[in-house]
């Protein structure tokens, strides 16, 4: 795009800052802005309900690219700023200190936000979306203190899995009637329900909360049932929101976060919109429109549109991936399992579990898999592979535990 | 010049086209065979997060990581792309008297 001589990029997630180096690494040598809120460097937030709280000492900041500083490549990285409005017509992004900077291009990837719970006494569950939650709560998780998790979810989960390596007690109070119950088959969840239960987790599934309150020194979760449980610390992890705002007040389309097209372009064809923010309809899965919330999305959005905006002609087609740890077992979901019409499994013993999601045509739609790392992650990976060819395997290789799926590409 | 070759155990234990772990005096290693029976080793863990490279898939001469999928060209340790950007460190092997060897320092 040899129009294209400035290109500001809100947000320095995963997204933003894989767009940043994607650009400079294939040649686009215009100016680059990109804006975080927060005052840290770019850092990956997968560890932060894992590593971060576990660590001994202050976690270090989990940079990306670490070999890379962004000045390195001559990008403006503007920390600790506030996107406060846009104006398509004049095409400027206005920030709270007062800049207004001009684009060619202007990408938002601007994340989500953890959801709030709108309850009596709400403020005081503690959220993890940032570095500098992740600090609080690891302050808070001491040994032989009490933590109650409201939502089983990945992060809610992963961050029981983490208290209980501290020695916490871990109470997980979850509405529905498993855990994952979004994300993954009940074949899936139940594994990972049974390894917390067998952890010490105390895990209240089909339970609802009425709020929080301070009572005798002590935080109160109050059950919907009336029951009361005292704990040290109450974390809340009931999933997130796109982070839409800047883009709704500029007129955008919104269709469960920044709709975007197969190229990540937004209603206006001067702004993009890539990662935990964005929906886009996906090839692979009948244009359904998706929006992900997960790290290689987003590290692959950021790439792709880099691409884009350098004038590759190709939709944005890759295949949704991701993944959890907790204790020792790994969870990793490949393609959409939830569009299969049926399940295959493949059973590798007591601890891990192969699932294969097929259309009706005998198409590979899902790959999900949990167990011990070795066991699952090679066959999820040709999975996902097999689900970008449009493949349709033969079902009696899938299900056999000795077959490598490598043969069948 | 002092040269220190381990046994790493059976050639016939890797399967062709794929990778093994092999831990010793501490050190993870991760070994690997061609399609066409040639061996390499390098160290065991990605140079991104720590991940054992031999839960990972092995792709003509590429190793991706398990996790983040950053690749690594085995037979040279050199990293090819994000995620990774630290390249692997290799080790000569050789098959000896029916075992094969690994040369660590």
């Amino acid at each position: 795009m040899a129009d294209t001589r400035e290109i500001v990029i809100v947000g320095a997630g995963e997204a933003g800052v894989r767009a940043a180096i994607g650009l400079r690494e294939g040649g686009y040598d215009g100016a680059l802005t990109l804006i975080g809120e927060e005052t840290h460097a770019p850092y990956e937030r997968p560890p932060l309900s894992k590593a971060a709280i576990v660590s001994e000492t202050t976690p270090e900041l989990p940079g990306i690219g670490d070999a890379r500083k962004l000045s390195e490549i001559d990008v403006d990285f503007v920390s600790g700023a506030v996107a406060t409005k846009i104006d398509p017509n004049q095409r400027i992004l206005h920030t709270a200190d007062g800049a207004a900077r001009r684009y060619d291009q202007l990408v938002l990837a601007t994340g989500a936000r953890a959801r709030r719970l709108r309850l009596p006494g709400a403020e005081l569950g503690l959220r993890l979306r940032t570095y500098d939650d992740a600090l609080v709560i690891r302050e808070r998780f001491r040994a032989g203190s009490h933590v109650a998790i409201i939502g089983g979810g990945f992060i809610g989960l992963e961050l029981a899995a983490s208290a209980r390596a501290l020695g916490c007690e871990v109470v997980v109070i979850e509405a529905a009637p498993r855990v994952l119950q979004r994300a993954t088959p009940p074949e899936i969840s139940s594994v990972i329900e049974a390894r917390h239960r067998a952890e010490g987790v105390d895990i209240l599934t089909g339970t609802g909360v009425a709020g929080f309150a301070i009572e005798s020194g002590r935080e109160v979760v109050t059950l919907a049932d009336g029951r009361n449980i005292a704990a040290d610390v109450i974390v809340v992890g009931i999933g997130a929101a796109p982070e839409a705002t800047l883009a709704a007040a500029a007129g955008l389309e919104i269709d469960n976060g920044i709709a975007v097209n197969a190229r990540l372009r937004t209603s206006d064809p001067h702004i993009r919109a890539i990662g935990d923010c964005a929906s886009f309809p996906h090839p692979l899965f009948e244009g359904r429109r998706m929006r992900l919330e997960a790290w290689r999305n987003a590290f692959d959005q950021g790439a792709h549109l880099a691409r884009v905006l350098l004038g590759e002609d190709e939709d944005f087609q890759a295949v949704p991936w991701f993944w959890s740890d907790q204790y020792d077992i790994c969870l990793q979901i490949a393609g959409a399992p939830d569009m299969g019409a049926r399940t295959l499994k493949r059973d590798l013993g007591d601890d891990a579990v192969l699932l294969f999601h097929l259309t009706e045509e005998g198409r590979l739609i899902g790959v999900s898999g949990v167990g011990p790392l070795g066991k699952i992650a090679k066959e999820v990976r040709v999975g996902e592979m097999l689900i970008a060819r449009r493949a349709a395997p033969d079902a009696a290789a899938l299900a056999a535990p000795g077959v490598k799926l490598k043969g069948l590409l | 010049m002092s040269e220190t070759w381990i046994d790493a155990g059976d050639p016939e234990d890797i399967d062709a086209d794929d990778v093994a772990r092999f831990d010793h005096a501490g050190k993870t290693y991760a070994l690997y065979r061609t399609e066409d029976d040639r061996y390499f080793a390098t160290d065991g863990l990605c140079t991104h997060e720590k991940i054992h490279l031999a839960d990972g898939l092995v792709m003509g001469v590429i190793i991706e990581c398990p996790k983040h999928n950053g690749r690594f060209d085995f037979t040279t340790g050199a990293a090819k792309g994000a995620p990774v950007c630290v390249n692997l460190a290799t080790y000569p092997v050789r098959i000896e008297g029916g075992r094969l060897r690994l040369r660590i320092a």
